[in-house]
């Protein structure tokens, strides 16, 4: 049997944009959360991510990376297409990347412009990427329909990226931080099943590659799983969210799973609606992918190295597993 | 040379200078972290904590800035450069893969670990992940070496059905520039650090001559920076060389020859003059640079002419070359100097603290110049003999570059300023707080 080398590397390719997406998309919703807290709560979110960020981030890295070293012909005409909102979204990450470190750092009036400048970074960040996925899914075609598209999908992704931060922070805070996270998780459900609703009934009408894969009785019945699945996660979440402030429940992890299950179902959906494609209806992952010989010694490095990787990222997680508290190297 | 090729490397100049700045500091400052660590843990005095809490922070933030500019990178070399991937993506992407899958993740995951677990877990795992956050950044400049250094003398590359790959990774790895370019790296970067970390401590001396702590790190940046600088001058020389060996037309335009000759001159000063190819105002030893390349007076040095019109140009070289070396000798000096005057714990005058503080960053300087001549060096070639560098830019458009360009700038500049007023801060603060 051979390998598909270009569909291995699709699929870790998925993995790595999946677990980006996730990663950091909790921080960077606990970034945009910000405004709505105190000082001394805004101290306690940014110690309940201190940890982590770094290692969030390099999944973009890894993500990127493999479609800049697998498929080098899509990883061209995708980031010219979408070069302002990478810009757009670089200089997001650096701002609140430096405002993480010198938040607490400077003092007085430096350290309101690095809060500002960290929530500011998160959104402008969060957004960009948003608009980048309503811009790749339609093809990246212009015209004002399809950039008011991008709009909404830049705010829902900001949407979902405050329901993983606020559910985030219901696992990692207690007292009335967390009762502030258990309302903002609820808002963010909110913004979810909207951007939601609307991608996925946009989406179809503005490509038909995609209105084809989906309305094709009887598969569009199996594919039920997928919107059926992504509601079930919602309503556990409105559940679970709504028990944990009337105190029935101390299942506090239980929100956050709920939004990873979203997140992982509408991730399903979009690579079902794009697959084999990564320009839709022009690049397939074939069309793409370097040399056989360039994937295999990838794949070689990737799978010895990636059992490693997860072994020291779970041991990360659990030397930090417990409630968040402020102070930032002495705790 | 088209107004869209050179906004696309300004901007990729821009930001590979400013990326590079913080890897130089923290690829060796992770090690002097590891020695405080370590220190402590033997001693179980304070002072050796307070030490390792203070660089600590100075890592954190350096590392943080040296992580989001290099996701920038990884961007870039797609919207900038589409051209290398598709020429020499088969040997570039795996290098970089490997950066990424053994370097990045190592020492972004311990990171956290090392700067607020340490009472979460044992000493031992403690130091263990500060020593693996230093192999991070060493592996990652492992491979990022390996792949310039292969940029600029490839080797190990087959052509099979008009596809570049290739035919023996470890050819390709210790390429013959890569040894010596590596060594010269680590070396630049002890340098830098060793200088950041004394330059600060004598800063902090400035404002409170009675801090044991900050004296003892000054002696300690003082020590390293004399031992690494002799030896950087002669891993210098080799890679010297080397590259004569194998760029002879970047030798050339950093030793302004324009015409091959006998008993070249080593230029102490000149204006070169791209114009009339010839140096105007020119200072130099008779003989010197053959003496230096070829260590005969009188050996043939190849000029500029030999290579026309493939050759890089000789002003930025010229100068950045003699910046370089003339900010190297100067690190010796007062490297040297300042271990003899600091011997047996003693005080340093005040005036030798201003030259220290004054001394801060000239690492970047001496990294930034440097990494300008073999750079720029290698033009007009990305990859030498196989791609163009006019051949791998983009589609992006001039206003697209523009506005981008528009957009580091400003961001870059608030950082870069964000992070020298903060690090100089804490310095002078010390470890009081």
């Amino acid at each position: 049997m051979t390998l598909d080398l270009p569909v291995v590397f699709a699929a870790l390719m998925g993995v790595a944009v999946l677990a980006y997406v996730v990663l950091d998309g909790y921080d960077l919703g606990v970034g945009m959360l910000m405004p709505g807290a105190t000082a001394a709560e805004q101290d306690v979110m940014v110690a309940s991510i201190g940890p982590f960020w770094d290692a969030n981030e390099t999944w973009l890295v890894l993500g990127v990376g493999l479609l800049l070293v697998a498929f080098p012909k899509a990883n061209a005409v995708v980031l010219a297409a979408l070069y302002l909102p990478v810009t757009a979204m670089l200089v997001g990450l650096m701002l609140r990347g430096v405002a993480f470190e010198l938040r607490a750092k400077a003092e007085g009036w430096h350290a309101e412009l690095w809060n500002w400048l960290f929530w500011a970074g998160s959104f402008l960040a969060s957004f960009a990427q948003g608009y980048m996925l309503g811009h790749y899914i339609t093809g990246f075609e212009k015209g004002f329909g399809y950039f008011l598209f991008s709009l909404v999908t830049g705010a829902a992704l900001c949407g979902g990226y405050v329901l993983l931060g606020a559910t985030w922070l219901i696992g990692r805070t207690e007292g009335e931080l967390q009762a502030k996270a258990l309302g903002w998780a609820r808002w963010g459900l909110a913004w979810v099943a909207l951007g939601v609703a609307l991608v996925s009934a946009a989406t179809p009408l503005v490509s038909e590659t995609v209105r084809l894969r989906w309305f094709d009785y009887p598969r569009t019945l199996a594919l039920l799983v997928l919107p059926l699945g992504c509601a079930a996660a919602w309503l556990w979440i409105w559940r679970a969210t709504g028990r944990l402030q009337r105190r029935e429940s101390r299942r506090e992890w239980a929100p956050f799973a709920g939004a990873v299950v979203i997140f992982v179902v509408s991730f399903a959906g979009l690579a079902y609606s794009l697959f084999p494609y990564l320009v839709i209806d022009r690049i397939t992952i074939w069309d793409a992918a370097s040399h056989p010989s360039a994937l295999k010694i990838m794949l070689i490095g990737a799978l010895l190295v990636l059992p490693f990787l997860v072994g020291y990222t779970v041991f990360a997680y659990r030397v930090f597993r417990g409630k968040a508290k402020a102070g930032l190297y002495d705790h | 040379m088209d107004e869209t090729l050179l906004l696309a490397r300004a901007q990729f100049g821009l930001n590979i200078a400013f990326h590079i700045l913080f890897p130089s500091l923290t690829i060796a400052l992770g090690w002097f972290l590891l020695y405080f660590r370590v220190r402590y843990e033997r001693t179980r005095e304070a002072a050796w904590l307070d030490t390792y809490r203070l660089w600590t922070k100075v890592f954190a933030l350096s590392f943080a800035m040296g992580v989001v500019s290099g996701i920038v990178m990884s961007f870039q070399f797609g919207t900038n450069w589409p051209g290398f991937m598709n020429r020499v993506g088969n040997i570039a992407g795996p290098l970089l893969a490997y950066e990424v899958l053994t370097a990045f993740f190592l020492e972004a995951t311990f990171l956290g670990v090392m700067l607020f677990g340490m009472n979460r877990v044992p000493g031992w795992l403690h130091i263990l992940s500060s020593a693996m956050v230093a192999i991070g950044t060493t592996l990652s400049a492992f491979w990022i070496l390996a792949l310039v250094s292969w940029m600029h003398t490839p080797a190990g590359q087959v052509t099979v059905d008009g596809h570049l790959i290739a035919g023996d990774w470890l050819e390709v790895l210790f390429n013959p520039s890569f040894p010596v370019r590596f060594a010269h790296m680590l070396l630049a970067s002890g340098l830098t650090a060793a200088f950041v970390i004394a330059g600060l401590s004598a800063w902090r001396l400035l404002k409170a001559p009675a801090d044991a702590g900050a004296l003892r790190t000054l002696r300690a940046g003082t020590l390293v920076a004399a031992v690494l600088a002799p030896l950087q001058i002669v891993v210098g020389d080799l890679h010297g060389l080397n590259t004569l060996e194998h760029q002879p037309a970047k030798i050339a335009a950093i030793e302004a020859i324009w015409r091959t000759e006998r008993g070249a001159p080593l230029l102490l000063f000149a204006l070169p003059n791209e114009a009339e190819r010839r140096n105007d105002f020119a200072v130099g030893i008779p003989g010197g640079a053959s003496l230096v390349l070829r260590h005969d007076a009188n050996a043939e040095l190849q000029g500029l002419d030999a290579f026309e019109p493939d050759r890089p140009p000789v002003a930025p070289l010229f100068f950045a070359f003699r910046a370089m070396v003339g900010i190297g000798v100067g690190m010796l000096a007062l490297s040297w100097f300042g271990a003899w005057r600091l011997r047996r714990g003693a005080a340093a005058p005040r005036w030798l603290l201003w030259i220290y503080s004054g001394f801060t960053f000239s690492g970047w300087i001496a990294v930034l110049t440097g990494w300008l001549v073999t750079e720029v060096g290698r033009q007009p070639w990305l990859v030498t003999g196989i791609l163009r560098t006019a051949d791998a830019a983009g589609p992006a458009s001039g206003a697209e570059l523009g506005a981008s360009l528009t957009g580091y700038l400003l961001t870059y500049s608030l950082m870069l300023l964000a992070y020298m007023v903060t690090i100089t801060h804490l310095a002078r603060r010390g470890t009081e707080a």
